[in-house]
C-alpha cells in the first residue's frame, strides 16, 4: 500500500492539478499537450478504478437496454498516436443492476482513430457519487483502471480517455 | 415547550420522509437502501444529542437528559454500524477503500473519521466509571471528539449524491451544526470549570 502524506501544500497543490487535468481531459480531450519533452504521459490508475471488475467481459453491441453512451479515446503514451482496436471494458451501477452483476459488464473496441463509445444503461449514483469504471486490460499494454465521475446525475454520457504505456 | 419537539421532528422527519420518495430507492437492494436510511438516522441523532445535553428538550429534567443522552449514543453507535455494514455488503471494494482512506469520494474520509470518533466517545463514556475519569478530564475529551463526529457528519452528508433531498439535507445539517454551537456556548465548554451542570462534585 502506498503512504499518502497530506498537507496543506501538496493538499492544495494535488486538488489544483486534478481541477486543471479533470477540465483540459474533459473539454478538450484531442488537444492535450505533452506534459513534457519527453510527450504525453501514460494515463494512471483512478483510485477505486478496480472496484467491482470482472475478468473478461463479452465485447458487445450495447450493455442492457442502453440510453446512456460511455465514450472515449485510447491513445500510447509518448508521441499520442491513435491505437485501434483496444479492447475497452466498462461496468456500472445503473438502472438495469448494481457494479458487480454480470449484466452491467461489457467491453468494446476503438476505432480506427482510437475512438470507442458504447451505449449502456443509464448510471445512477452508488455509494454518493454518479460514476462508471472502465479498464484496460488486454496485457500489450500496463493496465489501466479509470473512474470518472458525472458532474451531475442526469446527464446522459461521460467520457474517459486513455494513454497507454507498453506493459 | 412544545415548540422545540415539533421543530425537532420537522428537522428529522422531513429528510427522512423525503428520501423515503427519492427514485434512487428503486434501483437499489434492500439492503443498500437500510444502510443509507441508517445513515441518515444517524445524523437526525446527532442533532439530538446536544439538544439533550443542552437541557433544551423540556420537560426532560437535567438528569434525564443525560441518562437519555447516554442511551441515544448507543443508539447512534448502532446506526452507525449498520450504515457501514449495509455499505460493506453492497460493495466490499468500496467499503474498504473507505475505511482504508483510500477512498476517490471526498466524503468518505469525513465520515470514517467521525465514525471513529463516535466509537472512541462510545467506549470512553462506557469505561468512564471504570477509569475514574473527572468530570472536567471526561468534557476535556469528549468536547473535541464531539466537534470532530458533528463537523465529520454534516461534511460527511451534504457532499453526498444520494438519497436525501438537498434542501431538507442543508437544514438537518444546519440544525445539527447550530444545536452544536448553542450547547457549546451555553454550557462554556472552553471554561475550566471544576462542576458540570446537574452534577454534584466533592469540593477538594
Amino acid at each position: 500500500m502506498t503512504t499518502v502524506v497530506l498537507n496543506r501544500r501538496n493538499l492544495l497543490v494535488a486538488g489544483g492539478a486534478v481541477l486543471t487535468t479533470g477540465i483540459v481531459a474533459a473539454g478538450v480531450p484531442g488537444f492535450m499537450l505533452p506534459a513534457s519533452a519527453d510527450g504525453l504521459a501514460p494515463t494512471e490508475t483512478m483510485s477505486g478504478g478496480a472496484n467491482n471488475y470482472r475478468k473478461g467481459a463479452a465485447i458487445v453491441d450495447r450493455i442492457g437496454k442502453g440510453g446512456f453512451w460511455m465514450s472515449g479515446t485510447v491513445r500510447r503514451a509518448g508521441d499520442g498516436a491513435p491505437l485501434a482496436g483496444q479492447r475497452i471494458q466498462i461496468w456500472a451501477h445503473t438502472v438495469e443492476g448494481q457494479e458487480h452483476e454480470p449484466q452491467s459488464h461489457g467491453a468494446t473496441l476503438t476505432d480506427k482513430d482510437g475512438k470507442f463509445r458504447l451505449e449502456m444503461p443509464q448510471i445512477i449514483p452508488i455509494f454518493g457519487q454518479p460514476h462508471g469504471h472502465l479498464a484496460y486490460d488486454s496485457g500489450e499494454f500496463k493496465t489501466v483502471f479509470l473512474r470518472p465521475v458525472m458532474r451531475s446525475a442526469k446527464e446522459t454520457s461521460l467520457e474517459a480517455h486513455f494513454v497507454l504505456q507498453p506493459a | 415547550m412544545i415548540l422545540i419537539w415539533v421543530a425537532l421532528a420537522v428537522a428529522i422527519g422531513v429528510p427522512v420522509a423525503l428520501a423515503a420518495t427519492s427514485e434512487q430507492l428503486a434501483w437499489r437492494g434492500p439492503v443498500y437502501i437500510l444502510a443509507g436510511f441508517a445513515g441518515i438516522v444517524a445524523l437526525g441523532l446527532v442533532l439530538v444529542q446536544p439538544l439533550l445535553i443542552g437541557g433544551y428538550l423540556a420537560p426532560l429534567s437535567a438528569y434525564r437528559g443525560r441518562r437519555a443522552h447516554h442511551w441515544i449514543g448507543g443508539a447512534l453507535v448502532l446506526a452507525v454500524a449498520i450504515h457501514v455494514a449495509g455499505l460493506w455488503i453492497t460493495s466490499p471494494p468500496d467499503m474498504i477503500d473507505a475505511l482504508t482512506y483510500t477512498s476517490p469520494t471526498p466524503f468518505s474520509p469525513f465520515g470514517v473519521t467521525a465514525m471513529w470518533a463516535i466509537f472512541l466517545v462510545a467506549l470512553l463514556a462506557f469505561l468512564r466509571r471504570r477509569l475514574e475519569l473527572r468530570p472536567r478530564t471526561w468534557r476535556f475529551i469528549h468536547t473535541p471528539l464531539a466537534i470532530v463526529i458533528v463537523v465529520g457528519s454534516v461534511v460527511h452528508c451534504l457532499l453526498i449524491e444520494g438519497t436525501m433531498e438537498t434542501i431538507s439535507k442543508a437544514a438537518l445539517c444546519a440544525a445539527v451544526l447550530a444545536a452544536t454551537v448553542k450547547v457549546m456556548v451555553d454550557l462554556q465548554v472552553w471554561r475550566k470549570r471544576r462542576t458540570l451542570r446537574g452534577e454534584s462534585v466533592a469540593r477538594q
